[in-house]
């Protein structure tokens, strides 16, 4: 693995929903793309995604202004649900994307 | 959506591709890149392209011919001149600096992204009988298939988009 992509690191935390009939596991994973460029965000997004189960909600924080507006485009195209776009005052985004 | 979730479960393909998949008649779409140039700047228009159509739910094919072919000689992938202000090599290594400045992923690592994300690579065996060049000395854990024209048209009129770089 290179320095670059050892650099983008994935993180992943098991919660649990209950409902009336059953406990739902779900899974947090995190993707760190600060810093990273064109394409690397959408594609280490791609990867998470691909790996998720369904239910489970990944969180792709990144810093790469174009991506902010891709990725949501990606959610779409692949027909999952976006649970929201975050962008702070350092031009640092995060988007939430259950799979 | 039964069908698409036992599709994901079963095979290697996912859940939001069998999704993408059923918004176009079955099959999701498809982008087929002919890989003729063996330049450093186009060979990453070929994976950046190739990548970002397996990121948004599409299948990829990248058809290495001729110059293209030279780059899946092993360790050869980012060996190609500029296609312009090469100047001997210093262009290309001005690039490569602000290209690792900006953190832009190195092309050995963008084509195992390709792979990771089910993109298939087509090495084009006309120009290896041409060039005198053996499967041996290619990146053969790259490459899906060794083929000729036919293949690519099959994998050309399945796509929604061609592009010959």
């Amino acid at each position: 693995m290179s320095a670059v992509a050892a650099a983008v690191s994935q993180s992943r935390g098991r919660g649990s929903v209950s409902t009336q009939e059953e406990v739902i596991v779900v899974a947090q994973i995190k993707v760190d793309c600060r810093g990273e460029n064109c394409p690397v965000p959408l594609v280490e997004t791609r990867k998470a995604l691909r790996k998720a189960q369904p239910g489970d909600v990944v969180e792709v924080v990144g810093t790469h202004p174009s991506s902010k507006k891709e990725i949501p485009m990606a959610v779409e195209a692949l027909g999952l649900s976006l649970l929201g776009v975050e962008e702070n005052e350092d031009g640092e985004w995060v988007i939430r994307i259950e799979r | 959506m039964a069908d698409a979730d036992t599709t994901a479960r079963a095979g290697s393909d996912d859940r939001a591709t069998a999704v993408a998949a059923e918004r176009t008649s079955g099959r999701p779409e498809k982008i087929t890149i002919i890989v003729h140039s063996g330049d450093f700047d186009k060979m990453y228009s070929a994976f950046i392209i190739g990548n970002g159509a397996l990121a948004m739910g599409m299948e990829a094919s990248l058809y290495f011919t001729f110059w293209g072919l030279s780059r899946l000689k092993k360790g050869k992938l980012d060996s190609g001149p500029l296609s312009k202000m090469h100047m001997l090599g210093l262009g290309k290594a001005m690039i490569k600096g602000r290209m690792k400045k900006r953190n832009v992923r190195a092309l050995q690592d963008m084509a195992r992204d390709f792979k990771e994300l089910g993109g298939k690579i087509f090495a084009c065996d006309m120009t290896m009988d041409i060039m005198g060049v053996s499967a041996e000395q290619l990146e053969q854990d790259l490459i899906e298939e060794y083929c000729a024209v036919g293949t690519y048209i099959k994998e050309a009129r399945e796509s929604t988009v061609t592009l010959f770089i």
